[in-house]
């Protein structure tokens, strides 16, 4: 009786989750499943693997490649000064001013992305650009740099890059606790070589992770790019939109969907390695 | 005695290079800082530009009477208002429930919430226009599929806010309490619940309602008019006033967080005097 009354109740509790799963698999299952599907489909609804060979080809081939070049690129660069950037406020005294305003800054400068962070820009290092008039003044023509090539977006990117670094990091970076350090230096070890075979390590696999994070994020990204650019730089989710907008022959309207197929798994690998290394980092942090 | 002059050799060695350690830190934060300042004051240069490098208030005082930015600034905001809603509505019971009665679930319910980073958002807008091809006119040809989505969108961050909210309070010995006192779900839920989380739903309302404000991908792809897209289409033709409307996208996102978060302190300090 007590068994069967129980078993009602767990069956009761899981209708409670409905209204959420139903949701979840109304809007981001089905639409989800649609792509994936899709990619395998033809404009009949046969089965074909014709859409993941011409994703699979130039000129779409070419466009992965670019954005896992900027994606790589920006990562690193990201990476590398959101962890100096860290260093830097670390070293600040714990309660400090400095310490409230890079996290408050970081946090609100990772939402800093998109439309006003392209206008932002231009506005900045554009052709009519204050800072291209500036350095115009004192006789420096940048009106050479694009910012709507590949450097370009480089250096856009890297505004939302570097606080997503900062945001990330920065906790693995405090939990390095300064009685190791002094443990360190107490047993005859240089600074030197507590980073490298202490602090480096331990902070290895956090960087590794935030390194990976920071790649799916530039690899999703597209509003930054299209509003800067109005579509002209080859990255997958251009092409996607491209795609969707009817700018591609007939026959191959399935064709956005193997793209989105392998945007899921480059962006789905990419997370995995960081939800990996988030997991091996738990083990000491805190 | 040797321990001690141990101690200063620790504290003195460290203190002395900091020096040189000190000027890199702050090259590298001045550094960074000129960077990520430059472009704001740009833009703001940029939006007061008048005639023959004359500055004035111009642009912004014609921002509104610009064909169709109203229109596309009111969407937007309503479409903040209904994924906050949606949001809350859909996750403060669902996150409130499984953590009183399905805690073995929170594993699986987080692992769900966080899908949406691994979908881009140019793939869910091209499965959302895949999927609902066919769909009725209310949901596809309306904004309304936009908030539908923008939940979605704002998984991650809204769950992960609330579920640490719902951690850090004693939910079973309150509702419980609420319960035994013939309280039914909805009071408890309301009353109990609801107050308590009073932090957690501000912040995960602000964190949907910015997410919503700047959002360019889906509404763009779905051909939808929102703020951004206007923007970015003002863009083409007027480079000052798109980067007003930009600014102002933001200035509207940072007088949100202020306003929401003055309503939560004041919330805060009436339930403090009647408790």
């Amino acid at each position: 009786m007590a068994e069967l009354k129980f078993r009602n109740r767990r069956r009761l509790d899981l209708l409670g989750l409905l209204p959420f799963l139903a949701y979840v698999a109304v809007f981001l299952g089905v639409p989800t499943i649609s792509v994936v599907v899709g990619a395998f489909q033809d404009d009949a609804g046969g089965w074909t693997l014709s859409n993941i060979g011409a994703a699979a080809g130039d000129p779409y081939l070419h466009a992965f490649v670019v954005s896992t070049e900027i994606s790589a690129l920006t990562a690193v660069v990201g990476a590398i000064v959101g962890l100096a950037i860290a260093f830097a406020v670390s070293a600040s005294p714990p309660g400090g001013v400095l310490r409230q305003v890079v996290s408050t800054a970081s946090g609100v400068l990772a939402y800093f992305a998109g439309v006003p962070l392209a206008f932002a820009f231009i506005a900045a290092i554009g052709s009519q650009g204050l800072v291209t008039k500036w350095l115009g003044a004192v006789g420096l023509d940048i009106s050479g740099f694009s910012l709507f090539g590949f450097a370009g977006i480089t250096l856009v990117y890297l505004y939302f890059q570097i606080p997503l670094m900062v945001l990330v990091i920065f906790p693995a970076l405090e939990g390095l606790r300064p009685q190791w350090q002094e443990a360190a230096s107490n047993l005859g070890a240089s600074r030197w070589q507590y980073w490298r075979l202490v602090g480096g390590p331990l902070l290895l696999p956090p960087f590794l992770g935030a390194l990976m994070l920071l790649f799916a994020n530039a690899f999703a990204a597209y509003a930054t790019a299209a509003a800067l650019t109005n579509g002209i730089i080859p990255l997958v989710p251009i092409q996607i939109a491209a795609v969707m907008s009817g700018n591609v022959a007939v026959g191959q309207e399935n064709l956005g969907n193997a793209l989105g197929l392998g945007m899921i798994l480059i962006v789905g690998l990419a997370l995995a390695g960081y939800a990996w290394m988030q997991r091996r980092t738990s083990r000491w942090l805190r | 005695m040797t321990a001690v002059a141990d101690l200063t050799v620790a504290t003195q060695g460290p203190r002395r290079k900091l020096g040189k350690g000190r000027v890199a830190a702050w090259l590298v934060l001045v550094i960074a800082a000129l960077y990520f300042l430059i472009p704001i004051a740009a833009s703001v240069e940029f939006s007061l530009r008048g005639v023959h490098d004359t500055h004035d208030l111009s642009t912004w005082e014609n921002l509104f009477g610009q064909p169709g930015f109203l229109d596309n600034l009111i969407t937007s905001l309503e479409l903040a208002a209904g994924t906050v809603v949606i949001t809350l509505v859909l996750m403060v019971p669902t996150t409130a429930w499984v953590h009183l009665r399905l805690p073995k679930l929170r594993r699986l319910i987080e692992a769900i919430c966080v899908l949406p980073l691994v979908i881009p958002a140019v793939v869910l807008a091209n499965g959302v226009l895949v999927a609902f091809r066919g769909g009725p006119n209310w949901l596809t040809g309306t904004p309304v599929i936009l908030a539908l989505e923008y939940v979605v969108l704002a998984l991650p961050f809204t769950y992960r806010t609330l579920d640490a909210g719902l951690s850090s309070i004693p939910l079973t010995t309150l509702v419980e309490a609420g319960r035994n006192l013939g309280a039914s779900w909805l009071t408890v839920l309301l009353r109990v619940v609801v107050p308590n989380l009073r932090t957690s739903i501000l912040n995960a309302s602000i964190l949907s309602a910015a997410m919503v404000l700047g959002e360019f991908t889906i509404a763009n792809l779905l051909l939808m008019n929102t703020l951004p897209v206007w923007t970015v289409q003002a863009g083409q033709q007027d480079g000052e006033v798109a980067t007003a409307a930009s600014m102002l996208i933001l200035i509207v996102t940072w007088a949100l967080l202020l306003l929401m978060s003055v309503f939560g302190q004041r919330g805060a300090r009436r339930t403090g005097r009647s408790g």
